[in-house]
């Protein structure tokens, strides 16, 4: 199989007079997996909405199959054969798998009805497609993250598309369950579909692709075969400097004054008898898969959600009876894993979203009148600290602004409350690697202030990077701990799978 | 400053620009009051006696208790919630006030504190009618659609069953003084605009509910007490529907158990008209007084105009739905 299934030349697209895409060809044939990587902003999105039809390029030519390709609505790009698969699943959680995939064109009976023998058969037989054995009247809402990708999948399968496009499609996934991806992605690859694979996972990619495509500022800066490069090589290329620099160099000394300390906190059903010591000016960080505990955790220690037995205490002082709001003024602070859920609130501005948390501090009695003016210099201040762009107007809708800068807003937040243990949960996650630097160097400056850092990451290498000590969770227990001088990728792992198989073997049985 | 301020300035950088001036009006907080003049302008030509000192008076003193209840609205709406028992409250307060001064066998008839003791049950019923909104929208979690609709349902019927269906008359001058004289009408409207609006922009419980609006969970894990801050909007809100009360009773000279009850929309209409948004989050005092501006001068000109009241509500009907599909519009623009 060697016929040339996309082609792309000389695209352009510009937003106001910016240049999102300037020139980009690709190429790419049936059976072949392409990964396309780049930071965030490089203009992915933009380039995959073009071949998806939900943008009109300003200038260039697009090919499907030897034929000329112009999509006007993703529905045209469907007919044409091409799925995309976009990084927020779009399923209804409260419809049933089969619903699900036939939501666009229900099978009919002769009497106009949905016929719903017919579809549940057919639904059958996609699900088995993708190797998902579940019912397809099943609540798409009992579902996994990663059921509900192979459910996503198995809807762009039932059109019969010869190209797919997969944008992020990992993150919300265990290592099980990208691994049952990745084989359904290669059946569908042997079978002559067209793969368009994007992701900040290096590994993945590698993994999984034959050929890779960087994208720099909206510019190709490289496309080859897979095995022309080394992931190190890939990263240099995105941002255009060496990954050796991926991590700032380090300068805290951890005290010996216990900031926070938690002693046999058990929530049943969700962590179990969890005990650990954070001290002044220590980066410590919590490793596990998805589902282990760890968000949970943290928002335990944060009075989000709550434990049915257990101490905590933070300097010297007893908290877990306070509500968030009592831990937040006594220096309590938490980066949450999901910016958009409970992290900002998306319309309001950027120093509305700042101001929000350290307000009570800026309160005159008796009416609490906010000082106004101490309260905007402090945020001149902290947004020079937190190096969010000088370009970024104070009322801009914290919507409108680039992941990095959406974590720089919910970090200033809380760091003008000035906290003594900051949780910050997954706090790179969506951000391209500039922004991520910055936020490891911010990290190393807080903790060389003596403030108390814990860290919740799912990429291992970063707490690596960063880390003075790493707790591994798994199955909502503690199961290993080690110190800087101990740190090992795969002893890691080996923690955070510990018991994995226990468990699957246990559901297994169930079924 | 900018007067008033924009409802938000949220153009994404992947919208056609070929309606940018457009959208820019239609984004725009100047919108309400420049169509508000805009609409004065034509009614001055085609309605005749619209553009006369006595009838700007009177669109003047249909203003004021509207623009009172819409200022507490605005603030529950700005919370993410919606306050529809306001026109009962109006309606229960009304009596329970008449009910201690009226010279008709009131509680304290010819009494010289009845003046305030009446003024003072009726903020403390609006308070409580609040409260119990509040309460069940912020610790029972309930919707504060179905709370406040119940409440009104009940606060109504509650009114015409104590007085028996008849309205209350003969009240002291010094009780009607508020309603009567336009400068004192004028002092108490500005003085609740001003006092709401200061809370909203100026204080540590304005951001809180303007937060809680937005993005409730966010609030909450950013440390705001978002319970104590919600039930607070609702009795807000339900002080000023007693504060309208006050104004209406003297006006009227009447205390009336179904004062103002096909009032509501208007209420809600003008609020959203001017621009404070269904969805939460955004909005202010000084949009909803346009708001309160327009859809006064439709129903007083229209009226000159000689049209039918049921025309009238059609056409405010209108307006209404118009202004909601606008904030709608301007909601999902805000999502992309």
């Amino acid at each position: 199989m060697n016929s040339t299934l996309l082609e792309m030349t000389g695209i352009r697209k510009s937003f106001y007079g910016v240049d999102v895409l300037k020139d980009v060809e690709l190429r790419m044939q049936a059976g072949q997996t392409l990964g396309l990587v780049g930071e965030n902003g490089a203009g992915k999105s933009t380039l995959m909405n073009i071949i998806g039809g939900n943008l009109r390029a300003d200038a260039g030519q697009m090919q499907l199959a030897g034929e000329l390709y112009v999509p006007h609505t993703p529905r045209d790009a469907q007919r044409a054969g091409v799925a995309f698969i976009h990084q927020e699943l779009n399923l209804f959680a409260n419809l049933s798998i089969a619903e699900n995939i036939f939501l666009t064109s229900f099978p009919r009976t002769k009497l106009r009805n949905i016929d719903y023998n017919d579809m549940h058969q057919r639904a059958d037989a996609l699900l088995e497609q993708v190797g998902l054995r579940l019912s397809p009247r099943l609540l798409v809402e009992n579902l996994s993250a990663g059921e509900r990708q192979l459910v996503e999948i198995a809807k762009a399968l039932r059109l019969a598309p010869r190209l797919m496009i997969l944008d992020e499609p990992t993150t919300s996934l265990t290592s099980r369950e990208t691994a049952k991806l990745f084989e359904l992605l290669v059946s569908l690859q042997s079978n002559g579909m067209g793969l368009l694979y994007i992701s900040h996972a290096l590994g993945d990619v590698k993994r999984l692709c034959d050929e890779v495509l960087v994208l720099r500022d909206g510019a190709v800066v490289g496309q080859g075969p897979m095995c022309d490069f080394e992931p190190n090589q890939l990263v240099s290329m995105m941002v255009g400097r060496e990954s050796s620099d991926q991590f700032p160099p380090r300068h805290n000394h951890p005290s010996k004054v216990k900031q926070l300390d938690v002693q046999h906190v058990t929530q049943p059903g969700v962590v179990r008898d969890i005990s650990f010591v954070l001290n002044g000016g220590e980066v410590l960080g919590i490793s596990g898969l998805m589902g282990s505990g760890r968000t949970e955790l943290a928002r335990i220690l944060f009075g989000l959600d709550p434990m049915k037995s257990g101490h905590i205490t933070m300097c010297g002082e007893p908290i877990e009876r306070l509500p968030t709001a009592g831990r937040i003024a006594r220096g309590m602070a938490m980066l949450t894993e999901s910016r958009r859920e409970d992290g900002l609130c998306m319309q309001a501005s950027i120093a509305e979203n700042m101001s929000l948390v350290a307000e009570p501090k800026y309160a005159r009695p008796p009416w609490g009148l906010l000082r106004k003016a101490a309260l905007t210099s402090a945020l001149h201040a902290m947004r020079n600290a937190v190096k969010l762009s000088a370009s970024t107007e104070w009322h801009r809708p914290v919507q409108t602004l680039s992941g990095g800068n959406q974590q720089k807003v919910v970090l200033a937040k809380w760091l003008l409350n000035q906290p003594k243990v900051l949780i910050l949960d997954e706090p790179t996650r969506g951000i391209d690697v500039g922004a991520k630097f910055e936020i490891y160097a911010l990290i190393d400056r807080l903790a060389s202030d003596g403030q108390s850092i814990l860290i919740i990451s799912s990429e291992i290498e970063e707490l690596l990077g960063i880390c003075d000590r790493i707790l591994v969770m798994s199955q909502g227990e503690i199961k290993d701990e080690l110190a800087r001088n101990e740190f090992d990728q795969s002893r890691i792992m080996l923690a955070a799978l510990q018991a994995d198989h226990v468990a699957a073997s246990l559901r297994d049985a169930d079924q | 400053m900018r007067w008033p301020p924009e409802p938000g300035v949220r153009r994404s950088s992947k919208q056609a620009s070929e309606f940018a001036m457009l959208d820019r009006v239609l984004q725009s907080g100047w919108l309400t009051i420049a169509l508000s003049i805009a609409y004065a302008c034509i009614m001055s030509v085609l309605a005749p006696g619209f553009a006369s000192i006595e009838n700007g008076t009177n669109v003047v003193v249909a203003m004021l208790p509207l623009m009172v209840v819409a200022t507490g609205q605005t603030i529950v709406l700005i919370s993410g919630g919606i306050d529809l028992s306001v026109t009962s409250v109006i309606a229960l307060t009304s009596i329970a006030g008449a009910a201690v001064v009226t010279n008709d066998a009131g509680w304290l008839a010819g009494n010289s504190v009845a003046t305030p003791v009446a003024v003072l049950a009726m903020l403390i019923v609006g308070a409580a009618v609040g409260f119990f909104n509040g309460g069940c929208v912020a610790w029972l979690r309930m919707p504060p659609f179905i709370v406040t609709l119940t409440t009104m349902i009940f606060a109504s019927g509650l009114a015409v069953w104590l007085t028996q269906s008849k309205s209350i008359s003969h009240l002291p001058t010094s009780f009607m003084l508020l309603g009567k004289q336009l400068w004192a009408s004028g002092l108490v409207a500005i003085a609740v605009a001003v006092g709401v609006q200061t809370m909203l922009s100026r204080t540590r419980l304005g951001s809180s509910i303007r937060a809680i609006g937005n993005n409730p969970l966010t609030a909450l894990a950013s440390g705001v007490r978002v319970a104590p801050a919600t039930v607070f909007a609702y009795v807000l809100s339900g002080i000023c529907a007693a504060v309208a009360a006050l104004l209406i009773t003297g006006q009227l000279e009447t205390g009336s158990p179904v004062q103002w009850e096909n009032n509501l929309l208007d209420i809600v209409g003008a609020t959203v008209i001017g621009g404070t948004s269904l969805y939460g989050g955004r909005g202010h005092v000084l949009w909803t007084l346009s708001g309160v501006l327009l859809l006064t001068l439709i129903d007083n000109s229209l009226n000159l105009l000689n049209l039918s009241h049921f025309t009238i509500m059609m056409a405010k009907g209108g307006v209404i739905l118009l202004a909601a599909l606008l904030d709608a519009w301007r909601h999902r623009r805000g999502n992309r």
